[in-house]
Order: C-alpha cells, then sequence, then structure tokens
C-alpha cells in the first residue's frame, strides 16, 4: 500500500516548510483537492479563498489554514433548505432518480427499513419495469425492511407502476411511499421524459406530491456528477442527494461543487451494501473524512 | 467550457506566429491548457502530470512545420502522445486461444456493470459462432443470479443453474464441469461487485483465478469514474494481475478520462466498450476515438489530419 499520510497532515508540512504561499504549496493543495473529486473550478475557488485568509494574516499557524480549509469547504455545503420531514404530508411520496448503478434500488430498501424503525408504515413502488430482475431486487428489499412492494410484469409503463403505487399508499393509509426508478443517463431524452411522465402522475394522483425527489450519486463519479445533477434537476425538480459508496476510497467531493452551483443538499450517505448502512449527511464529518487517509 | 482548446491555444501561440521554433517558454502556457482540459475530464492528477511532462519534452525544440501552426503542432503531439498512451496500434482483442470451455471472468466495482456486460459478452461470443455459459457467481446482490437468468433468457444463451446458498468458487468449479460434459466452449463469470479494499471479497476473487485459471480477467469500469480509478484499477491489478479493461457507460456524455488513468496505471488494454443498457451495445475499443472524447476536440483532428 502507499504511505499517503493524511491530507490535513500533508497540509501541515507543507505550511511548516515553506512559512509562506509558494507556487508549490499552491499546487500541492490543489492536489490534494483535485484528487478528492473537487473539480478544478472549485480547487481554484478553494486556494483562493485560503490565499486571500493568508494574505490578511501572512503569519498564520497551520493549525488555522487546515480550520480555514475545513471551514471554507463546509460553507459550501451548509445550505438553507427545507429539511426532510416525513411530517409534512401522509402519504409522504418520494420518488428515487439518478443514472445507472449508482445505488438507487439499494438506499430504497435501506431508507424503508429506517422509516418503518421510526414506526412508519412504508410502501415501495417497483417503478424499474427495465433492468432484468430490478422488481424482484426491490421486492428483496421489501422483505429485508418488512414493506409491501407494488410491481407490475417486465416491461409494463413505468408511469402505470406510479398511478398504482399512489393508489395503493392512499387506500392502504401508508405514512410514506418510495418510488423505484429505472437508471438513466441524464442525456437520454426520451428517457427523461418518461421520468417527466411519472413524476407528473404522482403529482396528479397525491397533492404535493413527490413531496421529496432524491437523486442518487455514486461518490466514485467524477465531473459528470455535477452534470448529471443539472440535468435531473432541471427534469424533476430534485430536492435531495443521497451519496453512496462513501465506504470505498473516492471522496466524493463533487457534491461540494453541486452544493455550489445547484444549492442541493446532501440528505444521506451510502456506506456499505448492509441495510443498515445508510446515515443522515453530516458536513462535518464528511469534510473530516475528506481529509483523512483511506 | 474547455472544449475549444484550439482557439484557446491559438491566442496563446499569436504571438508566436512566424517563430521556426517551439521554445520551453512558448509551449507552457499551451500545456497549462493541456492539464486542465484533462483534469476536467476526470484523468487523475498524477498521470496528467506525467502526460504533460512528455508532452513538453517531446515538444520542445520541434520544428513548426510549414502546414502546421504552433498551437496545431502542439496538439498534433498532444493527441499522438494521448493515442499512444491509450494504446493506438496495439492488438486489443480477446485472446481465448485455450482448452475448451475457456473461462472469462469480470470483475469490478458495484454497479459498474459486469452483469449486463456478461450477457452483451455472451452474444457477441454467440455471433463470432462460439458457444458460451453464463455463470453467475454473485451470491451476494440480491436477485444477481436472477438478474443474469433474465439476461440469459433474453438471449437465448444458457445460464449455469445455481442458487443463492452456494460458495461462488464451487459454483465457478461446478460450472466448468457442466460445461465440458455439455459441450459448451466459453464459461463467462459473472462475479459480485467488491470494493478493492475489501480482503475478504478480492480474496474469494483470487480463489476463483487460482482454480480455474480464467484466460481473461476483465476489469469492468465506469467511464464516470473520477480521480478514484487509479486506485481501483491499481488495486484490482495488482490482486489478479488483468488481462484488460471493459469500459461501460460511453454512451453518456461523460469525457471518460478514467480510461486514461486506468491504462496508464496498469498498462493493459482497453478491450471493450458498453454503450448503452441493452445487449448489442458493446463494441470494441477505439484508442484514437477515445482520445478525442478526452480531449473533447473531435472537430480539430479533421483539422490536423488534413495537414
Ligand atoms: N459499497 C457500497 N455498495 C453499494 C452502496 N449502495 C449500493 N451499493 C451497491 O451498488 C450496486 C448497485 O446498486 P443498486 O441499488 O442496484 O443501484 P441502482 O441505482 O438501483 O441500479 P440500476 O437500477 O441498475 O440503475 C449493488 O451491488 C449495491 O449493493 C454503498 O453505499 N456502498
Ligand atoms: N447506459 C448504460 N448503462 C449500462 C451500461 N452497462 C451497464 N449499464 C447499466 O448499469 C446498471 C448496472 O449494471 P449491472 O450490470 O447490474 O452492474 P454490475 O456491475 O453487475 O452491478 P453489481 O453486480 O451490483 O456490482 C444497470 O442499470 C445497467 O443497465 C452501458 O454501457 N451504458
Ligand atoms: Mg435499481
Ligand atoms: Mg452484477
Amino acid at each position: 500500500a502507499k504511505t499517503q499520510s493524511s491530507l490535513i497532515g500533508r497540509i501541515d508540512t507543507l505550511l511548516r516548510g515553506s512559512g509562506k504561499v509558494d507556487a508549490d504549496l499552491l499546487e500541492e493543495l490543489e492536489e490534494i483537492l483535485v484528487t478528492a473529486d473537487f473539480g478544478v473550478k472549485t480547487t481554484q475557488d478553494l486556494v483562493q479563498a485560503l490565499q486571500k485568509r493568508l494574505s490578511r494574516n501572512s503569519q498564520a499557524a497551520p493549525a488555522e489554514l487546515r480550520e480555514a480549509l475545513k471551514e471554507e469547504i463546509r460553507q459550501r455545503l451548509r445550505l438553507e433548505s427545507e429539511p426532510l420531514s416525513l411530517e409534512q404530508a401522509s402519504p409522504f411520496v418520494m420518488m428515487v432518480v439518478g443514472v445507472n448503478g449508482v445505488g438507487k434500488t439499494t438506499t430504497i430498501g435501506k431508507l424503508a427499513r429506517q422509516f418503518v424503525g421510526q414506526g412508519k408504515k412504508v410502501l415501495l413502488g417497483a417503478g424499474d419495469t427495465f433492468r432484468a430482475a430490478a422488481a424482484e431486487q426491490l421486492s428483496i428489499w421489501g422483505e429485508r425492511a418488512g414493506v409491501e412492494v407494488i410491481r407490475h410484469a417486465e416491461g409494463a409503463d413505468p408511469a402505470a407502476v406510479a398511478f398504482d403505487a399512489a393508489k395503493a399508499a392512499v387506500a392502504r393509509k401508508a405514512d410514506v411511499l418510495i418510488l423505484d426508478t429505472a437508471g438513466r443517463l441524464h442525456t437520454k431524452v426520451n428517457l427523461m421524459e418518461e421520468l417527466k411522465k411519472v413524476h407528473r402522475v404522482l403529482a396528479r394522483e397525491i397533492p404535493g406530491a413527490p413531496h421529496e425527489t432524491l437523486l442518487v450519486l455514486d461518490a466514485t463519479t467524477g465531473q459528470n456528477a455535477l452534470v448529471q445533477a443539472r440535468l435531473f434537476k432541471e427534469a424533476v425538480k430534485i430536492s435531495g442527494i443521497a451519496l453512496t459508496k462513501l465506504d470505498g476510497t473516492a471522496k466524493g467531493g463533487v457534491v461540494v461543487a453541486i452544493g455550489g452551483e445547484l444549492g442541493l443538499p446532501v440528505r444521506f450517505v451510502g456506506i456499505g451494501e448492509g441495510v443498515e448502512d445508510l446515515r443522515p449527511f453530516d458536513p462535518d464529518m464528511f469534510v473530516e473524512a475528506l481529509f483523512q487517509t483511506n | 467550457m474547455f472544449d475549444n482548446l484550439t482557439e484557446k491555444f491559438d491566442s496563446v501561440f499569436k504571438k508566436l506566429r512566424g517563430q521556426g521554433r517551439l521554445t520551453e517558454d512558448n509551449i507552457q502556457e499551451a500545456l497549462r491548457e493541456v492539464r486542465l482540459v484533462l483534469l476536467e475530464a476526470d484523468v487523475n492528477f498524477k498521470v496528467v502530470k506525467d502526460f504533460v511532462a512528455a508532452v513538453r519534452e517531446r515538444a520542445v525544440g520541434q520544428d513548426v512545420l510549414k502546414s502546421l501552426t504552433p498551437a496545431q503542432q502542439v496538439i498534433k503531439i498532444v493527441r499522438e502522445e494521448l493515442g499512444r498512451l491509450m494504446g493506438e496500434g496495439t492488438d486489443n482483442s480477446l485472446d481465448l486461444a485455450a482448452r475448451p470451455p475457456v473461462p472469462i471472468m469480470l470483475c469490478g466495482l458495484q454497479g459498474a456493470g459486469k452483469t449486463t456486460t456478461c450477457g452483451k459478452l455472451a452474444l457477441s461470443l454467440r455471433k463470432q459462432k462460439r458457444n458460451p455459459l453464463l455463470v453467475p457467481a454473485d451470491i451476494y446482490r440480491p436477485a444477481a443470479i436472477d438478474q443474469l437468468k433474465t439476461v440469459g433468457r433474453q438471449l437465448g444463451i444458457e445460464v449455469y443453474d445455481t442458487q443463492p446458498g452456494q460458495d461462488p468458487v464451487a459454483i465457478c468449479e461446478a460450472a466448468r464441469r457442466y460445461a465440458e460434459l455439455n459441450g459448451f466452449d466459453t464459461l463467462i463469470l459473472d462475479t459480485a461487485g467488491r470494493l478493492h479494499i475489501d480482503e475478504a471479497l478480492m480474496g474469494e476473487l483470487g480463489r476463483i483465478k487460482a482454480s480455474l485459471a480464467p484466460r481473461e480477467i476483465l476489469l469492468v469500469a465506469d467511464a464516470m469514474t473520477g480521480q478514484d480509478a487509479v486506485n481501483v484499477a491499481e488495486s484490482f491489478d495488482a490482486q489478479l494481475q488483468l488481462t484488460g479493461v471493459v469500459l461501460t457507460k460511453l454512451d453518456g456524455d461523460a469525457r471518460g478520462g478514467a480510461a486514461l488513468s486506468i491504462r496508464a496505471v496498469t498498462g493493459k488494454p482497453i478491450k471493450l466498450v458498453g454503450l448503452g443498457e441493452k445487449m448489442d451495445a458493446l463494441e470494441v475499443f477505439h484508442p484514437d476515438r477515445m482520445a478525442q472524447r478526452i480531449l473533447g476536440m473531435g472537430d480539430v483532428l479533421s483539422l490536423i489530419e488534413k495537414a
């Protein structure tokens, strides 16, 4: 394994070694941030913000600068958005979207389990009628969470599943309905239209629905996540993000750019394949983890 | 954003018109642009650094050809270096020259596209008159075996029949015996997605490898992967000695810098690319197209080709 010291450790060494901001120091900082998938633009913004602080206080101790960098990042993640409150509607309808293979279905299974744990009656809708055995997969998650799954045959119209699931949620007095959707690339116009249609069906059947449209992003994704977020938001008014696969070595730094550009809050993080491996997003923990060695 | 590399280069080099040779100084600025383009395309930071250094070395001191501006000259070098790094001119085809049944193992991170690619590969091999057996060795993901069986049913290609209770190594071994008895000449092993840092599951792949000696061990990687692609590829290669890579989801708009990163750290060829969810969306890899895509400069090329 590579012996790569922690980010903070590296910044400390850098700052102690040079005592002033020279090109090398800035390049090192840049490397650290780019390598965490912050992207060039956000990285440059952050480095500039640090430079500004330094120019005000050229004697800044490494520890102060470390905190300054963390604070700059946290600021970009702390968004003024409505928290997710299941109490705002009944049934509370959540629609889960994203590109292929990011972890939508798995995240729904984990969410179902959490909501059940909070004493909610939860219903799942198997809106992915395209991918092989997608409904079977969701059904197994339904069993794990102990909740019912509304499903149609493979190849059925996803809007029809959404319709039936909404009807069932009302009839059974469910507190929460979570609708799975097929993975789709944000660039596929017809598939994005299909998603809009599903969104419209939910809105028509239940007032205010979907109350949350959750975009699932894979932490290993690079700068493309920014375009994904932009285009899914345009199509179906994303209200929050679930960032999955943070148990790997990827840092998911692109969500900082997404927060800055689109104001979308990260609500949940996925940290494994088990039913318990979902956590509420905590900006402080996220920032600490960014700076930890793998 | 940085798509218009030529324009940028042109402005960088405007002041140099008429100069005969590229110097360290006058390519510096152009290389800064190249660096940004590559980073924006998600090429790994260190890989970019090495690449830019290689281009600088080649460019400095070169005569500017009569037919090219300095900008075009540097772009030409960038493109050539990139093409070379991506494996232009090397043989990227699958090697199935072994005693049948020839095992092909697909592995990679969760959700990369392994199961889908297994189906695509089976279809493509059947078109080449081979007789593949799909082997579901993922006992972890809910409905993974069902997924492969559904794919097989859609294609009319047999999937070795097994249950999630079995050990993946045992499944592969039993499937090989079944293939030997029933005249299948190729085994396509669909393994569970796993993290490169998961020692237990990486060990499992090691055991499958030891038992079946797959002729091809392919890393299936998502074209949208960011900076982490190097860590993933390096680990999988170190633990399994990959024979190649399949790059999936190239039908989107990701620039696919991961291709360059993976190729640079493993040296292993990208053999196939996935261009959609349908079973026929698998193609052979074209290094030159990938180079263009990463640079975001399809239009520029025709210009250079004419030169
Ligand atoms: N390590 C890890 N794996 C995860 C996490 N979330 C999901 N996965 C895995 O990622 C793979 C894909 O997950 P799915 O839930 O099927 O993804 P999806 O977005 O529904 O995929 P499609 O419906 O095909 O687009 C599975 O192998 C999951 O077990 C996570 O937080 N960590
Ligand atoms: N657009 C597009 N989608 C793809 C491609 N290859 C696979 N997919 C989709 O990506 C998602 C995940 O594919 P899978 O084949 O289930 O991935 P996997 O690697 O087997 O996943 P795990 O077994 O959970 O690790 C599915 O929705 C596939 O349809 C591709 O080339 N293009
Ligand atoms: Mg799914
Ligand atoms: Mg699979």
